[in-house]
């Protein structure tokens, strides 16, 4: 590991500063990976400022009615709040489906949304990867990319998002906050991540030396009905292969209102917009649930070796709004 | 701005104060194990992966191959060697023995302080993934053997200890429910 300088902030402008506009600083969170990259060579930061510590350790009321979430929160005390679990359940579920206990413990909200992707060739230095080196190439398109996207990818990157939180704050129409030495801003989860295309080492459209701050969830009835489920090659403890966050007001047998967002097969948490426009007005059935993945998975481009993704999508989205409707019948 | 690659810290380990001076690179696990010669925590993967080096700091289990020692400075921290009271072994420490939830012995000190925070973590009522239904209407989940499979999961075990260490987490938890109605009685 490459040596470094450490500064701990003691307030949020204070961070912003302390990092200014240098290139090869980096904000410490959680550091459950960023410190593990720093010992893999991925990242060679030449100072790290520790915002772990800073007073964004707080899950508050919103004005709105929604919830705001520190950027400091830990997964663990996320999962377990009571205003989440009880209003956005499928956002505790999508938390506690990742990682493990040890993890949750350490790992923060801001940090969670910019953690980078686990592609074996993002993560070997000895391999070329456009991500981390531009213009080296993608090792992936022709080599071990079973559980690379299916969605939006180009031929330049072909890395999926492994957050599973994001995948549930991207359903329900999170807005991230951050703070610049021009002040507070904010913008929407959606916007978020930059589309991969020629450029897959850009990745968000933060500004430079931005400080994730929080996390706002707008009030969301459809919300509490809401499921997170992820298919995973073990049991626990492990990346998804494909993850779906629903959640399904329904009404007479008829949807109200569907939200539903994909996890593991795109650069980002993939908002299935289309899926949900045909779902809505629709008949809260096994067919339509189907018609509406196939629309959505309609834009799939897979690889020669993950074209099961599509598959498992589309059963999973089956799967999971079928319960929620039964939930709502009952 | 002047740039400095070491630290003098204080570690707060199992109610004792260390002071010394870190290179910034320096784990919480390696400044456990080569520079205060606790060396119960242990290295397995050193990259979060596989739970040996677990520890508690602020009490909540922490993989101490991803926290930095600097990072930890004031922090405290409780490893396996400060569980017990005296001769007095915790019950997790206890069940282990008792259930024999080990074959190696490697990754049982993480195991432990793991199982320690599990039991902590269930009795404030947190979720996990095996939870049915999260929603707190629902209920704290009964710390079923699926539970425990599911909280312990950050802990490997390459000898396959898995049934017997299921075991002693069950009745190290129930042992410390009897213990807290018997205070609270």
């Amino acid at each position: 590991m490459k040596e470094f300088d450490y500064r701990r902030a003691d307030d949020v402008s204070g961070a912003v500063a302390l990092l200014g506009d240098d290139p090869d600083a980096r904000y410490l969170g959680g550091g459950t990976n960023l410190v593990d990259l720093m010992k893999s060579g991925v990242e060679r930061p030449a100072r790290l400022v520790d915002v772990r510590t800073l007073p964004l350790d707080r899950i508050e009321p919103a004005d709105d009615g929604g919830l705001r979430i520190g950027a400091t929160v830990t997964n663990s005390d996320l999962a377990a709040h009571p205003g989440i679990r009880n209003r956005y359940p499928a956002l505790a579920q999508a938390v506690l489906a990742g990682a493990s206990g040890q993890l949750r413990n350490m790992a923060t909200v801001g940090g969670n949304l910019l953690q980078r992707t686990r592609c074996g060739y993002f993560t070997d230095v000895s391999k070329p990867c456009n991500k981390r080196v531009p213009g080296s190439g993608c090792p992936a398109v022709e080599g071990e990319h079973h559980n690379h996207a299916v969605l939006g990818a180009s031929e330049h990157c072909v890395a999926v998002h492994p957050s599973d939180m994001g995948v549930a704050l991207t359903a329900f129409d999170a807005v991230v906050s951050y703070e610049t030495a021009d002040g507070a801003a904010e913008l929407p989860l959606a916007d978020l991540y930059l589309p991969v295309g020629e450029t897959p080492h850009r990745e968000t459209a933060l500004p430079p030396g931005a400080l994730i701050t929080g996390v706002t969830l707008p009030p969301a009835r459809v919300a509490a009905r809401s499921r997170y489920r992820k298919v995973r090659e073990r049991a626990s403890y492990a990346f998804a292969i494909g993850s779906v966050a629903a959640a399904l007001d329904v009404s007479g047998g008829v949807v109200r209102e569907a939200r539903l967002a994909f996890g593991a097969v795109a650069s980002r948490p993939w908002r299935a917009h289309t899926a949900e426009r045909v779902l809505t007005g629709a008949p809260a059935t096994a067919e339509y649930f189907a018609a509406a993945a196939d629309a959505e998975l309609a834009a799939a481009r897979p690889l020669p070796d993950n074209g099961y993704k599509v598959t498992l999508m589309r059963n999973l989205v089956v799967a999971v709004l079928s319960e929620l409707a039964e939930e709502a019948a009952r | 701005m002047a740039t400095s690659t070491s630290s003098t810290v204080t570690l707060n380990i199992n109610g004792e104060k260390h002071t010394l001076s870190v290179d910034h690179r320096t784990t919480l696990l390696d400044a456990l194990r080569e520079r205060l010669d606790l060396t119960g925590t242990k290295k397995g993967c050193d990259q979060g992966q596989c739970g040996a080096c677990t520890v508690l700091v602020d009490g909540r289990r922490t993989v101490s191959c991803l926290q930095l020692a600097v990072a930890s400075d004031a922090r405290e921290i409780t490893t396996v060697e400060g569980l017990a009271e005296g001769d007095r072994l915790h019950p997790v420490q206890q069940a282990f023995l008792d259930l024999d939830g080990f074959q190696c012995g490697y990754c049982t000190p993480g195991q432990i302080c793991s199982a320690v925070a599990v039991i902590e973590e269930h009795a404030a009522g947190w979720p996990s993934a095996a939870t049915g239904d999260v929603r707190p209407e629902a209920g704290p989940p009964a710390l079923t053997p699926e539970e425990i499979r599911e909280r312990m999961s950050g802990n490997l075990c390459r000898c396959g200890a898995y049934v017997q260490i299921v075991q002693a987490v069950a009745r190290a938890a129930a042992e410390t429910r009897t213990e807290t109605e018997e205070a609270a009685a």
